[in-house]
């Protein structure tokens, strides 16, 4: 036998190669682990019997999953979070909606200064925001609270919703309005049965987004609430002497109600295009 | 991930639907332009009106008169130029760990995920859902002096005894980097994922090695995904001010804790509204720049 | 509940001087024709040429800048599109993504209130043979079916002009074809006046009973396939449709129905009725197919060389080089009697004279053919 197979490459090389190609995956890897880690530790000590101060781990516990509303206030800040963050989403949804369809589908004059007016909250710090808005309000002489929230909460969602629905907007295939007009529906009915069902997403998507912002704001909220609580505050607030850990359960719960959204709206999505 | 796509393909062929009904666009427009020109924009006219303001000679705490005084911005300048520096620099060095970390990650999913893709990209932002308050306290458990990380450290051999991690300025560096790392992702994601593969292809078949290729290639294609990802990690970093009280020591102040203790403990608004504005112009000034020099001059 | 009133108008479309402008781009120019009732008509020309801004204007998704569109008696020239009883068979289906089948074709009817909807839209889709696909989604469908929907879409509502923006360019070779019969079968069936824009002259010739060549905003020449190609008018016409073999050269008498044209020093005859100016200087024109290859015909070039020649199965194509450094395409029919001619053989064309056409002597030569696509 003259023929020669090609030498294995030895153990070392195969690995190195291995490595090499892998590189990238492996450091994905590590960057998601870095990514959770934080979300994994407030998860486990959400399960911590530790009482007022969740600093050390004490022992485990279903206590503060089943009574979430254990600790002084952390319910309250949480109601007022949840209901800023519905009433703030649907106003800064429906107003950015407007702008966006504004600039996606009609000729204005004034859409370089528009869109300049958009993008200037997104890039202002969030210091700025609140503190010009408390400047406002205390040269008005208005008390900031719970309302004061709900406008600066408006505020700086607007810019992000117009994005997001000028985004799908974008995205949406003229000649189907066209194609509409063609099949006999006129410019309201074509709004209503091709551009709004194909827009939606969008919209939802954004709404999704002006509520996680609103929910998580606390720079703004902080300048602008006053003696209101809202959930973040109530962390920072609280953070000297120790967070309780039902603070911990609302975090990881807003976590998996999340996740669980997306989830699904990730799934409807795919059985959508394959109905 | 809309938003996402918003930031990269905003400027659309869409002009060959548009209308010219007279009034429509300006109904659309106005309610939400003036929410904005309300509470945005007047607001910061306020800002600049409070920052000349003085507190007149044994007035009551928190009573101020308009006099013009432009000198506020000097005074308020030099007292807190330790802090303002800081601020950059801290805001920087978290921008350039968080496209370190963010750039390999975005390219693994872009290239590297096959079927889960939307899964990888899903969990790139699931982090964020948990409170951020709750995650940056989270750190300072995990990077506490007795924590597992530390000591692990603490075991190498050139490595100090009084070594920590916790309240020093690198944990408020790690902790920007942390909170603003799906800002930084997802745009570089965004463009990443524009290019086509067969693009590398070519370059492999034209004798680039895998290094050259992202070079001359990728990296160039992935530009806009990289200024806009920088952009909106470094100006939310420049201003915050809860990772540093949260992970720093006095030592470590940035000007975001400076205005919020001017606002809120020594009552001080001409001198917080001062720096606030002062604050806010550096970073238009940096941004037009920036944008400048690496040409996109479409953000929204 | 839709409360548009769709007009009820039948009878021929006619355009009567449509003109469409974009700032100082003149799109359509000053167009007038006449597409009779229940025909098959074709707009034919090359990428930018205006065929597809007339069709959009005859949908009403463009306005004109002057002119005006009737169907019968009604002017409908600036009728909105939704009230017009005209539908459009887009160029990329546009398909609504988000509607099942059963109610992408049902569109159309809901909006204008039509009761009983389901009849209709089943007798569409068996029209087009697609009524297993009602309950799927667009996206769910491969490019020829979506491609009939589309078709079925818009026939539904029985309009009295359909009209197709290029539906076939997406599909592959055969399935044009396929399709091109198709669409012939669906016209005769439903008898609306179709009026199908395309760059494809095969596909005109094949499909319309009328042919308008268009080229830069204006109509070159209308008529029957045969008629265009045998006797175009113009130099686009001829080079636009097939491939022609076109002389320079100067009438010299025009008497007893003939016409002598001279072109370096030969003699050619052209029936008069087939000479399309009054000009005295002229192209001398002849289809490849029609020239063969001997010396003994009233119009002929001897002295000629092959230079190239391809053999394509049903013919061999030569490229043929006359005297005087002229290029010429003969097509020799793969049938008995066939020369088995080489590159460099010496060889002498011959034609007869009512197979040759005269054009207008003073347009570009290349007008139409491949060598003119640059914009």
């Amino acid at each position: 036998m003259t023929t020669l197979a090609a030498p294995m490459p030895s153990l070392r090389h195969r690995s190195s190669r291995w490595f090499a190609r892998n590189l990238i995956r492996i450091y994905a890897g590590l960057a998601f682990i870095y990514l959770f880690i934080p979300v994994a530790y407030t998860f486990a000590f959400s399960f911590n019997d530790a009482g007022k101060s969740n600093l050390v781990w004490q022992g485990f516990t279903l206590d503060n999953w089943k009574n979430p509303c254990g600790a002084a206030q952390v319910c309250e800040a949480v109601a007022n979070s949840l209901q800023i963050g519905v009433i703030s989403t649907v106003a800064a949804t429906i107003l950015g909606t407007m702008i966006a369809f504004a600039l996606g589908r009609h000729k204005f004059k004034g859409r370089k200064t528009t869109n300049l007016l958009i993008f200037l909250p997104m890039a202002t710090p969030e210091v700025v925001l609140g503190a010009s808005l408390l400047a406002m309000f205390l040269n008005l002489r208005i008390n900031p609270g719970y309302w004061t929230i709900v406008i600066a909460h408006v505020m700086f969602c607007i810019s992000f919703v117009v994005v997001t629905v000028k985004a799908r907007i974008a995205s949406l295939d003229p000649k189907l309005e066209q194609a509409a007009m063609d099949l006999y529906a006129n410019e309201r009915e074509t709004f209503r049965y091709v551009t709004l069902p194909l827009v939606m997403p969008g919209i939802a998507g954004a709404a999704l987004l002006a509520f996680s912002l609103s929910f998580d704001d606390f720079i703004i909220t902080n300048f602008n609430s006053g003696i209101v609580s809202t959930f973040p505050k109530f962390v920072y607030v609280s953070a000297a002497r120790g967070i309780p850990a039902q603070a911990n359960v609302i975090g990881s719960a807003m976590f998996f109600i999340a996740l669980i959204i997306v989830i699904v709206g990730q799934v409807v999505s795919r059985q959508r295009k394959k109905l | 991930m809309a938003f996402v796509h918003g930031l990269n393909t905003a400027h659309s062929g869409a002009k060959s639907s548009l209308k010219s009904k007279s009034l429509t666009p300006y109904i659309l427009l106005a309610p939400g332009l003036i929410w904005l020109i309300t509470f945005f924009i007047i607001p910061i006219f306020s800002l600049a009106s409070t920052s000349t303001m003085v507190r007149p000679e044994g007035a009551q705490i928190g009573t101020y008169v308009q006099e013009l005084r432009f000198a506020n911005y000097v005074d308020a300048f030099l007292a807190n130029k330790e802090q303002y520096l800081r601020s950059f620099v801290y805001a920087a060095f978290a921008t350039l760990l968080a496209l370190a970390i963010a750039y390999p990650l975005a390219y693994a999913i872009a290239f590297k995920s096959g079927k889960y893709r939307n899964i990888l990209l899903v969990m790139v932002v699931a982090p964020f859902f948990t409170s951020f308050l709750l995650r940056t306290i989270a750190w300072t458990q995990i990077l506490a002096d007795s924590g597992p990380i530390v000591s692990a450290i603490k075991v190498l051999p050139f490595v100090d005894e009084m070594f920590r991690i916790n309240n020093t300025s690198t944990a408020v560096v790690i902790g920007l980097a942390y909170n603003f790392l799906p800002f930084m992702t997802l745009p570089l994601y965004a463009s990443l994922e524009r290019i086509d593969p067969r693009t590398l292809e070519a370059a492999g078949d034209l004798y680039a090695n895998g290094f050259t290729t992202f070079r001359k290639v990728t990296l160039p294609l992935s530009m806009p995904g990289v200024v806009a990802g920088t952009l909106l990690t470094f100006i939310p970093a420049a201003g915050d001010y809860v990772n540093a009280a949260i992970l720093g020591n006095p030592g470590t102040k940035m000007i975001g804790n400076v205005i919020e203790s001017r606002f809120f403990a020594v009552v001080d608004y001409p001198t917080a509204a001062a720096l606030s504005f002062t604050l806010m112009a550096t970073i238009l000034i940096l941004v037009t720049l920036y944008i400048r020099k690496s040409g996109t001059d479409e953000l929204v | 509940m839709a409360n548009n009133k769709v007009s009820q108008d039948t009878g021929d479309l006619k355009l009567d001087r449509l003109s469409k402008h974009y700032g100082d781009f003149c799109a359509v120019d000053d167009l007038s024709l006449v597409v009779p009732d229940g025909s098959f008509f074709a707009l034919l020309g090359p990428s930018g040429c205006g065929k597809t801004t007339t069709l959009r204007m005859v949908a009403g998704l463009e306005e004109p800048s002057a002119g005006t569109i009737s169907i019968g008696d009604t002017d409908i020239t600036t009728q909105k599109s939704y009230r017009r009883n005209v539908n459009t068979v887009f160029q990329n289906y546009a398909l609504f993504p988000h509607l099942t089948i059963f109610e992408n074709i049902a569109f159309g009817l809901r909006r204008r209130g039509v009761k009983d909807v389901k009849t209709e839209v089943e007798n569409a889709l068996n029209l087009v043979e697609m009524g297993h696909l009602a309950q799927r989604k667009p996206n769910q469908l491969s490019g020829g079916q979506q491609q009939r929907i589309a078709v079925a879409r818009a026939i539904v509502n029985r309009p009295e002009v359909l009209l197709l923006d290029e539906p076939l360019g997406a599909l592959d070779l055969k399935l044009r074809r396929q399709m091109q019969i198709e669409l012939k079968r669906i016209q005769t069936e439903v008898g609306i006046t179709f009026i199908h824009v395309t760059h494809d002259q095969e596909e005109a010739m094949t499909m319309a009973d009328t042919i308008a060549v268009m080229n830069l905003g204006k109509i070159e020449q209308m008529g029957s396939a045969t008629e265009l190609y045998e006797a175009p008018k113009t130099a686009f016409v001829a080079n636009f449709l097939g491939q022609c073999n076109l002389i320079k050269g100067k009438v010299t008498s025009r008497a007893n129905g003939k016409a002598v044209v001279l072109a370096k020093g030969i003699s050619f005859e052209v029936p008069l009725s087939r000479v399309a100016t009054d000009n005295e200087s002229v192209f001398v024109g002849v289809r490849p197919e029609k020239l063969r290859l001997d010396d003994t015909g009233i119009n002929s070039i001897k002295d000629c060389v092959v230079i190239d020649r391809s053999f394509v199965g049903t013919s061999t194509q030569y490229l043929v080089k006359a005297p005087w450094d002229l290029d010429l395409v003969v097509f020799e029919q793969n049938d008995e009697g066939l020369h088995d001619l080489r590159v460099g053989d010496k060889v002498s064309l011959e034609w007869d004279p009512e197979h040759t056409f005269a054009l207008d002597g003073a347009q570009d030569i290349n007008a139409g053919s491949d060598l003119d696509d640059e914009e």
